[in-house]
């Protein structure tokens, strides 16, 4: 099994998650699991990643959200 | 809420409903009585909040801004409907604080935040084009901090009351809108009665107009120094397009209502000492893009429970105060008997921008942090 990427952005605001998750889908080991915790950071990583081709799933997780990010 | 609501409120779409609305009610809100060129100016309502308390003493520029009180319950509003209210807090207040205050120092240099240098060239003031400028130069350089790892750290999950703090100070400048009361003899509450300060829409349109753009910037996270940061740094233009429809928009209503002048010299609340008007904006742009957003941008964050953009609010209303004690703050171009005499800085406006700069890069290459990178 592979081991997935965590990405941990919680408490960070914007732009930092993405930048973080930039970092990671750089480094190429899918996929990659971003904790985030505010609707902003959210979508912000969905859209950016989306825009670079990746899938995200997204799921409640704690007080905040999991995406899961796959090519 | 309706996910197809918020969908569209995500989409590129909804942020240009939400750049335009602002365009729009921020005409409507000059036509209605507030000053020319500052339907809406974050930075400036900021500043005469602070005079209205006798936090500084410039008798032209103090006021209540209800806009100030409605732009965070409105975003609160938004917030607790779509369960994005957060009490939050914890990272790095002192060095907001500071940002915050060192970013009004900047926006008074220019005499407006973003918000009023795209109504000001939307009102024809060309010298907006300078500030804007500057204001690209500043976030560029904050985004080459944040490639370099810069960081204020993370915030944590905090108390409610925390979260609260803001709102409740709103509704209470909210009472003291109203109540006007006049705590000692010739003392505060002072309201203007000549100058920006004493020009204003009725209240209770002020409030609502206040209340609507905080609704729709807390969803669209409508940010106008997030729209030049995102297009640099990762080429992203939505929020972009925000931004392009404020202008557009609040031009098209200026025209309409015969609210457009256009020249450099001599326009209304505004200086044509071009360097400055510039620098000013480098300063004003790298503050908040090192604070993760414009003065609007923290409204809405302070509304949704964010106790570190409150303290970067609380900053710029002390910053103002500062500005304007020490005479920091520019004098706009006056005309004389048909003649302009240019407006500008004073030598001590002109150090605080210099020192507000040397503030900012310190932060800036202190904060830089290695820690946050990916682990495996």
């Amino acid at each position: 099994m592979t081991m997935a990427t965590v990405v941990d952005a919680r408490g960070f605001s914007c732009p930092q998650p993405v930048i973080l998750v930039q970092r990671a889908m750089a480094a190429g080991r899918y996929p990659i699991e971003v904790l985030v915790d505010s609707g902003a950071a959210r979508d912000n990583v969905t859209r950016m990643a989306e825009r670079a081709g990746c899938r995200v799933q997204c799921e409640a997780a704690g007080d905040g959200f999991k995406l899961t990010l796959s090519k | 809420m309706s996910a197809r609501l918020n969908r569209f409120f995500a989409s590129r779409w909804g942020i240009i409903a939400a750049g335009a609305a602002i365009g729009l009610l921020a005409a409507l809100l000059q036509r209605l009585g507030n000053p020319p060129n500052m339907g809406i100016c974050v930075a400036c309502f900021e500043r005469d909040i602070a005079g209205a308390l006798g936090l500084h003493r410039a008798a032209t520029v103090q006021y209540i801004r209800p806009e100030i009180i409605a732009l965070v319950l409105g975003s609160m509003v938004a917030a607790l409907l779509c369960g994005e209210f957060r009490p939050r807090g914890g990272s790095a207040p002192v060095v907001r604080f500071v940002l915050g205050a060192v970013a009004m120092v900047g926006s008074l240099a220019f005499l407006g935040c973003p918000w009023r240098a795209l109504l000001r060239l939307a009102g024809g003031d060309l010298n907006a084009i300078f500030g804007l400028a500057g204001l690209a130069v500043g976030i560029a350089i904050g985004v080459w901090f944040l490639r370099a790892g810069y960081s204020l750290g993370r915030s944590t999950k905090t108390a409610a009351v925390a979260g609260w703090a803001m709102p409740a100070l709103m509704i209470g400048l909210l009472l003291l809108a109203v109540l006007r009361p006049q705590f000692t003899k010739d003392g505060p509450i002072f309201l203007s009665s000549s100058g920006p300060g004493s020009l204003h829409a009725p209240l209770l349109i002020s409030l609502a107009v206040g209340l609507a753009i905080g609704f729709v910037a807390q969803r669209t996270r409508f940010c106008t120094m997030g729209a030049i940061r995102d297009a640099i740094l990762m080429r992203d233009t939505r929020l972009l397009s925000g931004v392009a429809a404020l202008v557009v928009t609040a031009f098209v209503a200026n025209l309409a209502f015969g609210q457009v002048k256009v020249g450099l010299a001599g326009q209304p609340i505004a200086h044509s000492s071009y360097l400055w008007n510039v620098l000013g904006m480098v300063l004003a742009g790298l503050a908040f893009a090192l604070a993760g957003g414009c003065p609007g941008r923290q409204l809405f964050l302070s509304g949704e429970g964010d106790g570190d953009a409150a303290i970067f609010v609380l900053g710029m209303i002390t910053g103002a105060a500062f500005a304007h004690n020490l005479g920091l703050a520019a004098s706009p171009d006056k005309v004389v008997e048909g003649v302009v005499q240019v407006g500008g800085l004073s030598a001590a406006g002109m150090w605080a921008v210099a020192l507000g700069l040397v503030v900012c890069l310190a932060i800036g290459f202190g904060m830089r942090e290695k820690q946050w990178s990916v682990e495996a």
